[in-house]
């Protein structure tokens, strides 16, 4: 333990630390990561409070707005899904890291390589021998009765590969001061993307420390890793792929985000398709091959064919696909059984029969209740146990189904446990409330101690294990030390592991070691992706013309007009197909699209910007208050133009801040095609109209055509002039040429098959109908040419969805 | 005795269907000293792209057919002759059921026909708290295991009506019971949870019944479906039994199985995954003839 050193004395100093320590009562927070049982600061945290202790609370508070900002720009939130719409609220960062130092670190790091081995072995022994429970090391029933125990997948241990390529674990420091395993997570851990993010913000809030400081960096980490998956696909064709359930999983802004950073391509199940006994994902220019997939869904959910069979998230033979040899996963494909609670009860022994000594690291003491001496020892230390389902892969502690024994004011009590134990054992494990560490978080004015936990990946390297150099901390929001009170929210922290020597500083945002292979997966469009790209142009530009619509028809109604007068009639029965005159049932014309538009947009985040997301959002806000409110007809026009103006923003946003991917090209079309299509419309009902009722003005109006109808006839507007500015001027980005020709300069850029060297059917149709355009004359344009040409744009995007997105 | 069976299952789709994967279990067992699968032949139509065959963990026979291009309805036939062996006399070994769940709780093999895997509950068969009770106000501690399998068997036959109307192939047992109706899949699954809450190992059959014709009647060609009943472990001497709740009756030579499972989803004849916009439609006709 080092000496504090004379500056650490200043009065600012002793200010921030007696406050820490008035929070534990008459003495030091015990127990507590950065002090020691004395009430000093331990080493490690030493220069951090210094620096910390250097700053004013005003200080603070403004650099941790700076990091929350940061965050808030870069799209980091904190995201709940409900059906369709997702809610986001501030990313709970505690801006306090946790420090731990690297000889400490070094040896949570071997305990945990350790556990990684046992658990490897254990994994190959379910699905290949059964040893273990043939030498009645484990009871059989936490197999045969565990749902993650996935019967299909059985026997394909037996390949001498690696069944377990990354990892990560909860871990939390109990009263002893060591260090204990909460809970393994194999299946899906959204570790490393978080620990990223934490990271990245953490620079911003103390930029000068950061910079000075010997933390071990991540990026190294991040490189090995990838270097493994690449390692592991060899030198087969296929891509490396990160299966997602999709936007409406929690955790599906960290797929998205690591599958970026690591250069891997995102798909969700219904882009994958097993053909001629390989896994391919459908692409924009076809099917490519899968040869490595990183799975984060649910094992069972990963086939509905051999699987869980009412699983919409996975695909139909990739276990085949499997068996087979064509495919890879990074973790196999039912590892989540090694997550079963129960199994920790027996991990110890295991360890020693196989290691020949305990666990280095060992988890959290649990007991399964299946076997009499271990529920009655339950039953007899209730005090202090937690109680919850044996096969849950749930941590107990998250669990909120978990029955706290020694908090019988809300639970059954003690004698109706010992009973559901005596009748159920088999089912349920007892578990040690363990009371975890403390660590300092900044309440607003000072530093408080809160329980929390680490969490910890680790992944394979050609050196063996890696354990990431860091993590994220979990802080309980209350002071309640019992790990249970972990499940009540709480913060985030970044974990810095921290050296005496200087550290290499490979950069988290410097371009990944492999950018060769980035490029082409990200170039990939898988074909959902691109419908739901296509689908959101269509949808906000139907809004669009919605909103024109509805703001020219309440500009004639604050004029005086009345819904029962002849142009008001005629806009609801030939431009809004004869809804009600009633201003909701008009305004959900726009509203409705552009809920639909958030619907598409939020399944291809990873390929939408979080700014286009957040204005695409703030439409939606908008738009559903002029539903709700009530707002004077005259002021409608108003605030439909402040809606026109968001929309024109979002428009701006994708023209100049997208990379002109094939992703862009086909929101594009989406665009084009609507607008020429909804102009083809509007023609045909304007000049069907009488000339004398002022539609052919309206369709100028509409058309946002006004002023280029002054600039280029200066005459009166006739059904002439208006045809040639709005169907087939080639230079108003509002005509149904304009629109056709900038789709054909599009899809003459997308991808073709292999086996495709001539001209597309899409492109040739698509060509016709400019030259048709080019070539016609006002005057031949009538509203059945309109019509027609109407059709034959839509007739062109059947084709472009038939070849680029069936 | 040897038994011609013939079975079509055709789908056919409102909107047409590409890239479908079907798994496919109906192909009869060959069980030692019971049945014999002889001469058979699986055809699927349209010819699949792809098609291969398999065993699944619990043994049954598998066939998993592709189809890339657009279809409008798919047919899968089987025919085949199964020779039945006669049963040995019926002779009750089993021990209590007390004792037969201290056997159990102590076997150490995950094998597929270990009773371990029949313990329950799986997703498609969780506890029910009505089935539960039926079953153990007619558990009889004082009888056998066999004894108690056969006297809850009956009684789910009395207490059931059949009717094909009243449930669908997604009906859970808890559903079926509270009606009590439903078809054969529904007796099993209400028989197999009743014996399971009395800790008796139980697990799913999915077969074919030659079936006799109406009394006076013509039995008509075709008109039958694929049958499901249920298999109990009464211990190490009785090992297997099988008992047919709908029909109330012990298995002999007129169950011929096709597949052992948990429940109805280890052993669905068709389990299929395709793109297609609409819906479907599905037929089974099975046959089931003496052939010699």
């Amino acid at each position: 333990m080092q000496t504090p050193q004379p500056s650490w004395s200043s009065g600012a100093h002793q200010a921030l630390l007696g406050a820490y320590h008035g929070q534990g009562g008459n003495q030091p927070p015990q127990n507590d990561e950065m002090l020691a049982p004395d009430g000093t600061v331990k080493s490690v945290w030493g220069s951090f409070f210094e620096h910390l202790s250097n700053l004013s609370p005003e200080d603070l508070s403004d650099r941790f707005s700076r990091g929350d900002q940061y965050l808030r720009d870069a799209g980091v939130l904190y995201r709940q899904y409900d059906e369709t719409l997702s809610t986001e609220r501030e990313w709970p960062l505690s801006h306090i890291p946790v420090i731990i130092g690297e000889d400490e670190w070094e040896q949570i790091s071997e305990g945990l390589i350790e556990r990684a081995d046992l658990l490897e072995y254990i994994l190959a022994d379910f699905y290949g021998d059964n040893t273990l429970i043939e030498t009645g090391q484990l009871p059989a029933q936490l197999l045969s009765q565990n749902p993650a125990w996935l019967r299909p997948l059985v026997g394909m241990a037996r390949q001498g590969a690696d069944l377990l390529n990354t990892l990560s674990f909860e871990i939390g420091r109990g009263p002893d001061g060591k260090w204990w395993v909460i809970s393994d997570l194999i299946e899906a851990p959204s570790t490393a993307g978080f620990a990223i993010e934490n990271r990245i913000a953490m620079g911003r809030v103390f930029p000068n420390f950061f910079a000075g400081a010997n933390i071990y960096r991540l990026a190294g980490y991040f490189q090995a890793f990838q270097q493994r998956l690449m390692d592991i696909k060899g030198r087969s064709a296929g891509e490396v792929a990160l299966l997602s359930p999709g936007p409406m999983n929690q955790n599906y802004a960290e797929h998205a985000y690591i599958a970026r950073y690591l250069g891997l391509l995102l798909v969700e199940g219904e882009d994958l398709i097993v053909q001629d006994g390989k896994a391919m994902v459908r692409t924009v220019g076809g099917l490519n091959p899968i040869s490595l997939l990183w799975n984060r869904l649910p094992s069972a959910m990963f086939d509905p064919l051999e699987l869980e069979s009412n699983s919409m998230l996975g695909a139909a033979g990739l276990v085949q696909a499997i068996r087979d040899g064509t495919l890879r996963t990074v973790n196999m494909v039912g590892a989540g059984v090694l997550e079963t609670r129960a199994l920790m009860a027996f991990l110890p022994k295991i360890a020693r029969a196989r290691l020949g000594h305990g666990l280095k690291l060992p988890n959290i003491a649990t007991w399964w209740c299946g076997q009499d001496s271990q529920r009655e020892h339950v039953i007899s230390h209730s005090a202090g146990m937690m109680v919850g389902d044996a096969f849950s892969t749930v941590p107990l502690m998250a669990d909120p189904r978990t029955t706290a024994f020694d908090n019988a004011t809300d639970g059954p009590d003690a004698g109706q446990l010992a009973n559901l134990l005596r009748t159920q054992g088999h089912t349920l494990v007892g578990q040690e409330a363990v009371t975890l560490s403390t660590t300092p978080m900044w309440d607003g004015a000072r530093l408080v101690p809160r329980p929390m936990c680490i969490r910890i990946s680790m992944g394979r390297t050609e050196n063996g294990w890696a354990v990431m150099p860091g993590g994220y901390a979990r802080i309980s929001a209350g002071d309640d030390a019992k790990a249970l009170a972990m499940q009540r929210g709480g913060k985030v922290a970044d974990v810095w592991v921290t050296s005496t020597k200087r550290v290499d500083t490979p950069s988290l945002l410097s371009v990944p070691k492999n950018a060769e292979t980035q490029s082409p997966s990200h170039a990939l469009l898988p074909s959902r992706a691109a419908d739901n790209l296509f689908w959101l142009g269509r949808y906000v530009e139907r809004a669009e013309q919605q909103m024109r619509i509805f703001r020219a028809y309440f500009a004639r109604i604050s004029d005086g007009a009345d819904h029962s007068d002849m142009m008001p009639t005629f806009m609801r029965d030939h431009l809004m197909q004869g809804v009600a005159a009633d201003a909701a049932a008009i305004a959900a014309r726009f509203g409705d699209p552009l809920g639909l538009a958030l619907q598409s947009a939020s399944r291809i985040s990873d390929r939408f910007s979080p700014d286009g997301m957040m204005a695409l959002r703030g439409l939606v806000t908008d738009a559903k208050a002029l539903d709700h409110m009530f707002v004077p007809p005259e002021d409608i026009p108003l605030q439909v133009s402040r809606l026109l103006r968001q929309i024109t923003g979002f428009a701006g946003l994708v023209h100049e801040n997208m990379y002109r991917s094939d992703g862009w090209r086909f929101l594009s079309i989406g665009i084009s095609l609507e607008r020429a299509s909804n102009m083809c419309d509007l023609l045909a009902a304007c000049l069907a109209a009488d000339p004398a009722s002022g539609a052919l003005d309206l369709a100028l109006e509409i058309g946002d055509s006004v002023v280029s109808h002054r600039t280029r006839f200066q005459i009166a507007a006739n059904s002439n002039s208006v045809v040639d500015l709005l169907a087939l001027d080639g230079q108003n980005p509002r005509s149904v040429r304009y629109h056709v020709t900038r789709s054909k300069g599009h899809i003459a850029n997308l991808p073709t098959r292999h086996d495709d060297h001539n001209m597309s059917q899409v492109a040739k149709q698509v060509l016709l109908l400019e030259t048709q355009l080019a070539n016609e004359e006002p005057a031949a344009m009538t509203p059945k040419v309109l019509m027609q040409i109407k059709q034959d744009i839509w007739a062109t995007s059947d084709t472009l969805n038939a070849y680029h997105l069936a | 005795m040897i038994y011609a069976i013939r079975l079509t299952i055709a789908h056919f789709y409102e909107q047409p269907a590409a890239n479908s994967r079907h798994l496919i279990r109906v192909l009869p067992s060959t069980l030692p000293n019971r049945q014999d699968l002889m001469a058979h032949r699986l055809e699927i139509s349209p010819e699949p792209d792809a098609r291969s065959e398999g065993i699944d963990f619990f043994g049954n026979k598998t066939s998993s057919c592709a189809h890339r291009d657009q279809h409008r309805d798919m047919a899968i036939r089987l025919s085949c002759h199964v020779q039945m062996h006669p049963r040995a006399p019926w002779r009750d070994m089993s021990p209590g059921v007390t004792q037969l769940r201290t056997i159990h709780q102590n076997l150490r093999d995950l094998g597929p026909s270990s009773p371990l895997h029949f313990l329950g509950p799986t997703g498609r068969l969780p506890p029910d708290r009505a089935i539960c009770d039926f079953a153990q106000d007619l558990f009889d501690p004082t009888s056998t295991t066999a004894g108690n399998v056969i006297r809850i068997g009956k009684a789910i036959h009395d207490a059931m009506t059949f009717d094909a109307t009243a449930t669908t192939v997604d009906t859970d047992a808890a559903e079926a019971f509270r009606l009590r109706r439903g078809v054969c899949q529904d007796f099993s699954h209400i028989m197999i949870i009743g014996l399971q809450a009395l800790g008796i190992p139980a697990g799913y059959v999915s077969g074919y019944l030659r079936t006799l014709p109406p009394p006076g009647g013509v039995k008509l060609e075709g008109a039958d479906a694929m049958h499901a009943w249920v298999r109990a472990w009464c211990g190490p001497d009785q090992g297997w039994i099988e008992y047919d709740p709908t029909n109330a009756t012990l298995v002999g030579t007129d169950h011929i199985v096709a597949g052992y499972g948990r429940d109805y989803s280890d052993v669905s004849p068709v389990r299929g995954h395709l793109r297609s916009a609409g819906g479907q439609k599905n037929t089974q006709a099975v046959d089931v003839t003496i052939a010699g």
